[in-house]
């Protein structure tokens, strides 16, 4: 198959606690022939920290990972949200040419603010790739659940509605299951409050958690690793203040498209998850 | 030889308070011609018209310049004050030293001041070329058309025909009634609408002076005041009127269903139907668009697809064989001298208000749609049921300016009514049931009107509605529940309130087609497609087309009360023009040189009005000449003019290059 | 005499010309609809709601809006922004509230939240990118929790999720890149 190269830049996290999400990214993105070529020595975006606290730094961190990208002549995919707001909101601000001397300044690099980014969801669900479903989702009811970062403020990220964004829905039809119809999609889980204020993450992961199963999803598929962590590791947190069983398994949308494509549950990393999806994707015959 | 009176204007302070009056004056007496030059501190006054009059006759002035406001306030005035005095009225011109002047440089009082001499210096130039003019005489079409069939238009319609004028009123629905007939009660008198409707829409079908023309629409106007062409397009129904009685055979037998406009949604109705059962007229159209019969002759041509049935049981039934399949679209053209338009508003769609829903959420439902859930004559026959599941809400969240207020989407005015018409609700849905919770989301609560104030409180000690100050932000479904998202800004607190029925305030918007119409009748209408009015405090009813009226909703977000009162005000300047039995038309408009003239007759191609015509000269030649009676004296055929045959009465080319000469100091 | 208590409103303060010029937004616009704070997400744990925080800047409170504990509980989710109907981005807003209470060392009113932000900085300026174990230890050192989520902690290794090393990636290049703005 002809392989569409990228400029990949993971993000921290797809390189510590959300490996699976790398792991599954790279098994799908290979099998629908998206060349992911990961920038060399790329660093941290800045994330939440560095733009909240200090302008320049929330704009040189992700400006010497757009720099590599530009030099490379790809466009950029990044899979995580988080990574992916940043460039993106970087660039805008990069727009003005004093701002954007001033970052150059900063990386010591030549940068002309010219390079393509895109979430990897978008790459992953265009219409154009040759999808081979070898096992259908079937029956299967995901909410898809895309966060605050992927596609707000849309006027600057220009991808996706930012109240009931689209993408991820056709793509979950697309391998047989059937997309949840729900209001939560781009509500905020609470973002990097995890460590600060968990108390915080835990009210409104609870929210997203309760609406998704009222709604009678089976299961949450995201496109961030920071909404992962809150609506997966938080879970057994929002379980014993509610006193209550939720068991509502959080999955990347790069683990469920390798089910679909065909991929074992060991190799899409299922069982990296604190919340165990298997139980559910068994009584669903999806995984054995 | 000319004798130029120069009369400069304080305007109170607005004129006198930058531009130098004494010096103003000092120079107007010195320029060419000019025999006499005064101030006044208001020259439009019983005392300044006087003075300018004594003037004339004491200096024998056969020219006036006044130096005062714009000439759209005041140049019939001050043409009137001249010719009592025994001067043409086009002897007198306008030096706007208010709004191109003090208005504008309050901060330079010097240059201020120069340029108000300027300004007077060119009109002092422009008067000593103006030529006396006479306005021509025109006879008048003593009917009016009457554009929308809601309140405003059925009040204008009557007033009219009752002052003995022939009225045709046309609406483009199958029924007259507008928005009112869709209301259950109205505020704050909590009267039945329908009740208080119904009675004047069959007055009018009734009344001899007028025709009603529904599924109707204009299609082109011609002419001009007291004597447009309309052409009037007359909608298939596929249903001859004139056979059918109304009785309901057809409506009830028919297969199709559709989703009623009337009921905004909330109910069916077939596809030959009346609107609602006190329709006006109360005879049938066939949709198109769903009618199954229509969908299998389209089919027959192609033959692609099922084939649809071939139906046609409202004809088999009819007892009058009133069902015409083939019944022609006609085009009807009247003369009318006056045009009232009244074309209403439709509701803000909420659909683009993702953070409400989108439009996906059935529970969560308009203020109109409401109205029709909690009438008698609705489709859940007066009880209020939710969309979802049909369960009778407990708890009812109403969430105010939703569409108003707002410049993200275009829509940064209050629509005015949605205050009361939530007031009102709340009391109705008590009254539905008496253990209902209303919560009402406001930002402002603008109670401007008779008895509003009142009802408002009423509301709150009545129905026991709580008022919450906040503008909500999100709502979600869980369950069967609808989770409503708010601050309350006097508290300083997030809300959540879960409630069974989300009602949205949705705004006024001008009705759909409406800029199509204002373009027809060549009258203007704002960035929100609201038609406007000549002057918004002392014109309101009339527009910058003599003989064009608008009222109610199509101006701007109005309610009942006002509507009729607009509709009866732009009725009475109808009335006024069509009492005359000739009009007068304005003298300034285009004449054709004919020795200039080489027949290129481009401004034939670029009249808007139709104005010029082909005159063959004794010499063999044919020529333009201009119909004086159609002239609007807009100017385009004189720019159009390549041998510069034209000329613009009253604005001459000589007139204007000596205004600009005037500047060569 | 003034009522103790009583704020004294300033009509155009140096600190709204300030937060406008900074943010680029046209403070003043606000008719305090209370959109913004019906939609965030934190908001039940700001002192002043998002409203209130462009009030405080409207009415010149410098003082109350630097020591908010609002500036530290916004996420940066962007919903108050995308939703006001005037188009004020309130995020930005509170942002250059936040960075001017940074640059003048105002008392964080949530201690946790610039603690959180120190220690991720400093563990991306001296490894290029985060090193969660690094980051976790040392914020529950230094916010006196030591023992907060260590119950999972085995979990979490036998999982494969946490790195008990850190990966020097690009160290010297953001280590100079942290140098410069410092300077």
């Amino acid at each position: 198959m002809a392989q569409t190269p990228y400029a990949y830049f993971p993000g921290c996290t797809l390189h510590g606690t959300m490996l699976e999400y790398n792991a599954s990214a790279r098994l799908v993105c290979e099998a629908a022939g998206v060349d992911l070529r990961e920038l060399k020595d790329w660093n941290c975006c800045g994330a939440w920290s560095a733009h909240t606290t200090d302008y320049m730094l929330g704009l040189a961190l992700p400006a010497r990972n757009l720099q590599k990208a530009e030099a490379m002549q790809l466009p950029m995919v990044v899979p995580c949200a988080v990574g992916f707001s940043r460039m993106k909101l970087a660039m805008h601000e990069m727009e003005n040419p004093a701002v954007l001397s001033a970052v150059n300044q900063a990386i010591d690099k030549p940068f002309k603010n010219s390079v393509v980014v895109e979430p990897l969801l978008k790459v992953l669900a265009s219409d154009s790739l040759d999808l081979e479903v070898k096992k259908p989702l079937q029956g299967l009811k995901v909410a898809c659940y895309y966060g605050c970062l992927l596609v707000r403020p849309q006027k600057i990220l220009k991808f996706d509605d930012e109240n009931n964004p689209q993408t991820m829905d056709k793509l979950m039809s697309r391998l047989g299951a059937e997309p949840v119809d729900w209001d939560f999609k781009t509500e905020c889980c609470g973002a990097g409050m995890s460590m600060p204020r968990p108390d915080v993450v835990n009210r409104l992961s609870s929210k997203i958690l309760l609406a998704a199963r009222s709604m009678g999803a089976d299961c949450i598929a995201v496109a961030c690793p920071m909404c992962h962590f809150n609506l997966d590791f938080h879970q057994r947190e929002v379980e014993a203040e509610r006193k209550e069983k939720i068991q509502m398994p959080a999955l990347y949308f790069t683990q469920l498209m390798g089910l679909a494509l065909g991929f074992s549950a060991k190799k899409l990393m299922l069982d990296k998850h604190l919340v165990d999806p298997m139980p559910m994707l068994k009584s669903k015959g999806m995984a054995a | 030889m000319a004798r130029i009176g120069v009369f400069v204007c304080h305007c109170g302070s607005n004129i006198a308070g930058v531009v130098d009056i004494n010096r103003t004056v000092e120079a107007a007496r010195k320029m060419p011609q000019v025999v006499y030059a005064a101030d006044a501190k208001y020259t439009c006054s019983e005392a300044g018209q006087s003075a300018i009059r004594d003037a004339i006759k004491q200096h024998r002035l056969n020219r006036v310049v006044v130096s005062a406001c714009s000439p759209r306030m005041h140049e019939n005035t001050f043409r009137r004050t001249v010719a009592s005095a025994g001067l043409n009225p086009y002897l007198m011109e306008i030096a706007n030293i208010r709004e191109h002047c003090s208005w504008v440089h309050g901060d330079n009082k010097e240059a201020a001041t120069s340029k108000a001499i300027d300004l007077i210096g060119m009109a002092v130039a422009k008067v000593t070329r103006d030529e006396p003019l006479t306005p021509k005489r025109v006879s008048m079409t003593p009917r009016a058309l009457v554009i929308g069939g809601g309140i405003t238009g059925i009040q204008a319609a009557l007033d009219i025909a009752n002052a003995g004028h022939e009225v045709v009123l046309v609406e483009r629905e199958p029924s007259i009634g507008g928005r009112m007939s869709q209301l259950d009660k109205t505020f704050p008198t909590l009267d039945c609408s329908a009740c208080i409707l119904t009675p004047k829409m069959v007055d009018l079908a009734q009344h001899p002076k007028i025709t009603l023309l529904t599924s109707a629409e204009v299609k082109s106007v011609n002419g001009f005041v007291g004597n447009f062409e309309v052409e009037i397009r007359q909608k298939s129904r596929l249903v001859d009127h004139v056979k059918c009685t109304g009785c309901g055979t057809c409506w009830q037998k028919c297969p199709e269903n559709v989703n009623s406009e009337f009921d905004m949604g909330m109910g069916k109705r077939k596809s030959i139907y009346i609107p609602f059962a006190q329709a006006v007229p109360n005879k049938p159209v066939i949709d198109t668009a769903s009618c199954r019969y229509i969908k299998y002759l389209k089919w027959a041509e192609t033959k692609e697809g099922k084939k649809p049935p071939e139906c046609r049981i409202c004809e088999k039934i009819c007892p009058t064989g009133a069902i015409d399949w083939e019944q022609p679209e006609q085009i009807l053209t009247e003369k009318f001298g006056a045009i009232v338009v009244a074309t209403g508003f439709k509701t803000f769609d909420h659909s683009v208000l993702g953070e409400y829903g989108g439009g996906r959420i059935p529970d969560v439902i308009s203020g109109l749609q409401l109205e029709r859930l909690m009438s008698a004559s609705g489709p859940t026959g007066g009880e209020v049921k939710r969309p979802s599941d049909g369960a009778h809400p407990k708890t009812v969240v109403i969430v105010s300016c939703v569409g108003s207020r707002d410049d993200r989407i275009g829509r940064p005015y209050c629509s005015k009514i949605c205050c009361m018409y939530n007031a009102k609700h709340a009391i109705m849905l008590k009254e539905h049931d008496p253990e209902i919770q209303i919560y009402i989301f406001y930002i402002d609560v603008r109670t401007g009107g008779k008895d509003f104030e009142e009802f408002y409180r009423r509301s709150q000690q009545e129905a026991g509605a709580l008022w919450i100050r906040g503008r909500v932000s999100k709502i979600h479904r869980e369950g069967k529940k609808l989770i409503v998202r708010g601050e309350d800004s006097l508290i300083g607190r997030p809300v959540e309130i879960p409630a069974d029925l989300v009602v949205l305030a949705t705004g006024v918007e001008a009705s759909d087609g409406v800029v199509g119409l204002a373009q027809t009748l060549n009258i203007s209408h704002d960035s929100y497609n609201f038609l406007v009015e000549a002057h918004p405090k002392l014109r309101p009813v009339e527009t910058h087309t003599d003989g064009v009226f608008v009222a109610g909703a199509a101006v701007g977000p109005r309610d009942i009360p006002e509507s009729v009162a607009h509709g009866g005000a732009a009725a009475a300047k109808a009335i006024g023009l069509l009492s005359k039995e000739e009009l007068a038309t304005d003298p300034m408009t285009a004449i054709v040189d004919p020795v200039k003239c080489v027949s290129c007759f481009a401004c034939h191609e670029v009249c808007p009005f139709g104005a010029p015509e082909k005159e063959t000269l004794r010499d063999g030649r044919t020529v333009s000449v201009i119909n004086e009676s159609k002239c609007k004296g807009c100017g385009l055929c004189i720019v159009a003019c390549r041998p510069g045959a034209i000329n613009l009465r009253g604005f001459t080319s000589q007139q204007v290059l000596a205004e600009v000469t005037s500047l060569w100091r | 005499m003034q009522m103790a208590g009583a704020i004294t409103p300033v009509a155009s303060s140096e600190f709204l010309d300030y937060v406008g010029k900074q943010s680029g937004q046209r403070i003043m616009d606000c008719y305090q609809c209370g959109k913004c704070s019906a939609g965030c997400p934190t908001a039940y744990d700001m002192d002043l709601t998002p409203r209130q925080m462009i009030r405080a800047i409207q009415l010149g409170l410098k003082e109350e809006a630097l020591k908010s504990s609002t500036i530290w509980m916004c996420v940066s989710c962007q919903t108050c922004s995308v939703r006001c109907p005037v188009q004020i981005d309130i995020a930005k807003a509170i942002e250059a509230v936040r960075l001017l209470a940074v640059a003048e060392k105002a008392p964080a009113a949530e201690k946790n939240v610039k603690l959180y932000h120190q220690v991720f900085l400093k563990s991306v300026e001296f490894t290029g990118r985060l090193y969660e174990m690094g980051l976790s230890v040392a914020f529950n050192m230094l916010s006196r929790h030591p023992f907060t989520g260590m119950d999972i902690l085995p979990t979490m290794l036998r999982k494969g999720k946490l790195a008990l090393m850190p990966v020097f990636k690009g160290t010297a290049e953001v280590e100079a890149i942290f140098a410069r703005i410092k300077r």
